[in-house]
């Protein structure tokens, strides 16, 4: 015997009723659900233990619900047309399984441009903490909130540890105000002023940071799922030929790893946009 | 299967026409893999000696150049051939690093049980193969990441092997490659995880039952479970300290933290660096039982076979180690009793503490018992056997006082924890693993090592290693702490420097005992005596494939008849009964 025949590479175990992979996949995803498991509890551990203020009250004041509902549909709806390759291919039908699993990929790169805009959109967005209260309109207030103008001198970033800072003024125009007001003037404020400047990126506070670390572990997930399906978009043929049976569970595993990608998301979405 | 497999091989699998590096560097073939492990693990575990064996330099004679290999030391690590301070913490740091996740675990996973598991349930390889493959790969690459990060500016990671935070965070950029290097070592070690887990619940041969496992395989199985489920969060808690070195983020970093007299206001603040403590412990905890079961499973093999009788008690050690493995979750706040986080919690991790000591107690008075009545035959693999169970209770043993919050008050963080586990893993699990080397190396060379040389080794390894341990009890409970640079600077240091002495006197000594050992594992492969499939007249479904092995195993796949330690069976003409060989009724 000079090949090694692995048992129930195909065929179930009695005992667990799945093939190798099958179970592989499965345990896989157990300590997908750890890794994610510690990163909730860590969103948990810091919110709890954070002081009153330095959490948003909800999510959606800083991030865009609207945009997030639809990546939600999108990706619940890739996980049908993933669930319809399978179907597809459980009826012999390659043509159609590849036309599904199409879909799903592009599902998925939808997924991910929309998030590149929602991401692109905190990394212009600022806010500047200042040593003194100022006047702006007809408010005092001891932090802006706003987009940097055209004319505003470059921020010095520090080698040590990327923070940002001001060499001598930066030129910032606030957000509207919830009310309705349009857009204020652009405000002028002396480096002397500025106690600490960042954007809306992960080093702005623990609640952008645990939001940045864990979408984009998500997102990640997200382009390893989109490189497994392409590689049996492209190579569906030859293994489909060689055995349809492996083929079908390799589809089914792939599909059993994106229902986790997803199901992570439903967690996300609630946790870090509406509560 | 229908041939589609071989396939994806090119030109099929035959093990003789596959070309040297297919057969040898990227084989598939998990003994090929097993051996892998074991000769990297091995080079780790011996550059990880080297480390400490440098330290101990400095400990014993602090400020004085280090003999032989001091000129060749860079500068920042060693001036004019003296350790600094900071080389001291990068070797400490690296010292535990490499041991750990270098050098044990993947002698005691990787290597034993690559090699070991699959012929124990008479499986022809690892559920996936390639999968296989792969994780020695990523292993190789997190060494070599660690390794490297001794050569970059800065040197080496220096914040222990616990990393803690926030000083973690402000080191080099060393302390960077460490995290990288864990997240290959954390990946290498869940795809090793899952092919093992897969592996033994589906592969195992007809007749091969869950209660007719050989205890190896038991303690593998529960070691897979641990370092599926417990080393993510590490993963989490390594991507999160990542964030905050590299994204300026603030998960461990606290309100209002000065460092090095600099406010660091341009930080948001608001972390916790309890968090990297929860998050590392709740990986390395279960990972003291992921280095001392694979140990015990090897240790158990050998004790029945050398006594000719049953293990006593099977079904208790295997409970055993199941609760084990479910009580490891929920201990690891016993290391931060003096953390401040409060004495309810406290209290919780002392009482779980507690329990968790009676499954490892039940493991070893089964083992001691199994000792009970039989005629031993006393050759190298049972010797070092043998002295795994008194070394593992003493280390056991002294971490009672560890884990009672009121006791460790006083010996946190003394020479009395490194003594404690030290005890645990080095004269512990180490020794199982030479005892694993001398018992299955005819197996995987078809000779035999030499008895001579192996008592030669056994001796003076057995001798020094206590030389080195012991007085760290004495020391610590004199108050004498660790990760200091130099102790003679305070007085009971000074006082206690004689001992310290002892202990690095032992530990270059202990370096000179391997040497009969290299000797004898060069030596034996080449020109050891020449045995056959079964030399030690061992039950276990391995010795029932020829030795070696050859890809695929088994000539016949064999079927299991009977239990894995059926010794000297009442009415039997021979004293031992192989798994594989049908009983006459």
């Amino acid at each position: 015997m000079s090949t090694t025949v692995i048992p129930h590479d195909l065929e179930p175990h009695p005992l667990t009723g799945m093939y190798n992979g099958k179970f592989g996949i499965w345990l896989f995803l157990a300590s997908e659900v750890m890794l994610f498991g510690a990163l909730f509890s860590t969103y948990v551990l810091l919110r709890v233990g954070a002081p009153p203020g330095q959490w948003p009250a909800h999510g959606s004041e800083i991030l865009n619900v609207p945009l997030a509902t639809l990546n939600t549909a999108v990706l619940i709806g890739s996980s049908v047309t993933m669930v319809m390759s399978w179907a597809a291919l459980k009826m012999k039908k390659l043509g159609a399984a590849r036309v599904w699993l199409t879909v799903t990929f592009l599902c998925a790169g939808a997924f991910l441009v929309v998030k590149y805009f929602e991401y692109t959109d905190k990394f212009s967005h600022y806010q500047v903490w200042l040593n003194e209260p100022i006047k702006v309109g007809e408010h005092e207030v001891t932090t802006i909130k706003g987009h940097l103008t055209a004319d505003c001198p470059k921020l010095e970033v520090s080698e040590k540890n990327g923070a940002y800072s001001v060499t001598e003024h930066v030129m910032i125009t606030p957000d509207a105000e919830p009310g309705g007001h349009a857009h204020g003037e652009a405000v002028k404020i002396e480096a002397s002023k500025v106690k600490r400047i960042s954007n809306f990126g992960p080093r702005h506070s623990p609640y952008l940071a645990t939001y940045f670390t864990m979408t984009g572990l998500h997102g990640l997930h997200i382009v390893g799922g989109m490189v497994v399906i392409l590689y049996f978009i492209l190579t569906g043929g030859s293994i489909w030929k060689r055995s349809q049976e492996k083929y079908t569970n390799r589809i089914e595993c792939t599909g059993l790893y994106w229902h986790f990608v997803d199901l992570v998301w439903i967690f996300l979405f609630p946790v870090l946009y509406l509560l | 299967m229908s041939g589609h497999h071989d396939h994806s091989h090119g030109h099929g699998d035959h093990g003789h026409d596959l070309p040297f590096w297919r057969k040898y560097i990227f084989s598939v073939d998990h003994k090929v893999i097993g051996c892998q492990y074991t000769f990297t693990a091995l080079l780790f575990l011996f550059f990880g000696f080297t480390l400490m064996m440098i330290m101990r330099w400095q400990l014993a004679y602090p400020g004085q150049p280090i003999p032989f290999i001091g000129k060749y030391l860079s500068d920042d690590i060693a001036a004019d051939g003296v350790l600094v301070g900071d080389g001291y913490n990068a070797f400490g740091a690296m010292h535990g690093t490499i041991m750990v996740f270098l050098a044990i675990v993947p002698l005691g996973v990787g290597g034993f049980g690559n090699y070991i598991l699959p012929l124990q349930i008479g499986a022809p390889d690892m559920a996936f193969p390639k999968l296989n493959m792969a994780s020695y790969w990523v292993y190789f690459c997190g060494g070599v990441t660690m390794i490297a990060s001794f050569f970059i500016k800065g040197g080496a990671a220096a914040s222990g092997w616990t990393s803690y935070p926030p000083l973690s965070v402000f080191a080099s950029s060393g302390q960077t490659m460490w995290l990288w290097g864990m997240v290959l070592l954390i990946t290498s070690s869940l795809l090793g995880s899952v092919n093992f887990i897969v592996t033994t619940v589906q592969m195992r041969v007809k007749g091969l039952s869950f209660f007719r496992l050989p205890f190896f395989v038991w303690a593998q199985l529960v070691t897979s479970f641990l370092l599926l489920l417990a080393f993510p969060p590490l993963e989490a808690a390594g991507v999160l300290q990542l964030m905050d070195r590299l994204a300026g983020t603030s998960f461990f970093m606290p309100s209002g933290l000065v460092y090095a007299t600099e406010p660091q206001n341009q930080l948001a603040g608001g972390g916790s660096p309890l968090l990297w403590q929860h998050l590392f412990w709740f990986l390395a905890h279960p990972e003291v039982y992921v280095l001392i079961l694979p140990a015990m499973g090897i240790v158990s093999e050998i004790i029945a076979t050398n006594t000719r009788k049953p293990l006593w008690g099977y079904k208790s050690l295997v409970y055993s180690a199941i609760f084990l493995g479910f009580m490891s979750f929920i201990v690891w706040a016993h290391h931060m009793f003096m953390t401040g986080m409060g004495t309810t919690l406290s209290t919780f991790f002392q009482a779980t503490t507690m329990i968790i000591s009676v499954p490892s107690v039940i493991i070893l008075t089964c083992l001691i018992l199994s000792l009970y009545g039989a005629s031993i035959r006393f050759n190298v693999p049972m010797l070092f056997a043998l002295a795994f169970l008194p070394m593992f209770a003493i280390g056991g043993l002294t971490g009672l006082p560890l884990g009672l919050t009121a006791s460790d008050i006083h010996l946190h963080d003394t020479y009395y924890v490194i003594g404690h586990f030290h005890y645990v893993v080095a004269p512990g699990t180490i020794f199982a693993i030479f005892a694993g080397i001398y018992y299955w190396f005819p197996k995987v060379t078809g000779r035999k090592m030499s008895e001579f040389l192996g008592k030669l080794h056994f001796w003076p390894s057995f001798l020094f290693i206590n030389a080195v341990f012991m007085p760290m009890f004495f020391q610590g409970m004199a108050g004498l702490l660790r990760r200091q640079y130099d102790q003679t600077e305070q007085l009971h240091g000074a006082v206690a420097h004689g001992l310290t002495k002892m202990s690095s006197y032992g530990a270059w000594l202990l370096a000179i005992a391997q040497l009969p050992f290299i000797i004898n594992f060069f030596y034996s492969m080449f020109a050891g005596k020449k045995v056959g499939a079964n030399p030690w007249e061992s039950t276990t479904l391995e010795w029932a494939a020829p030795s070696p092995p050859p890809h695929g195993n088994f000539d016949k796949t064999p079927v299991v008849y009977c239990g894995p330690y059926e010794y000297s069976v009442p009415g039997k003409s021979k004293d031992y009964c192989p798994q594989h060989v049908a009983q006459e009724a």
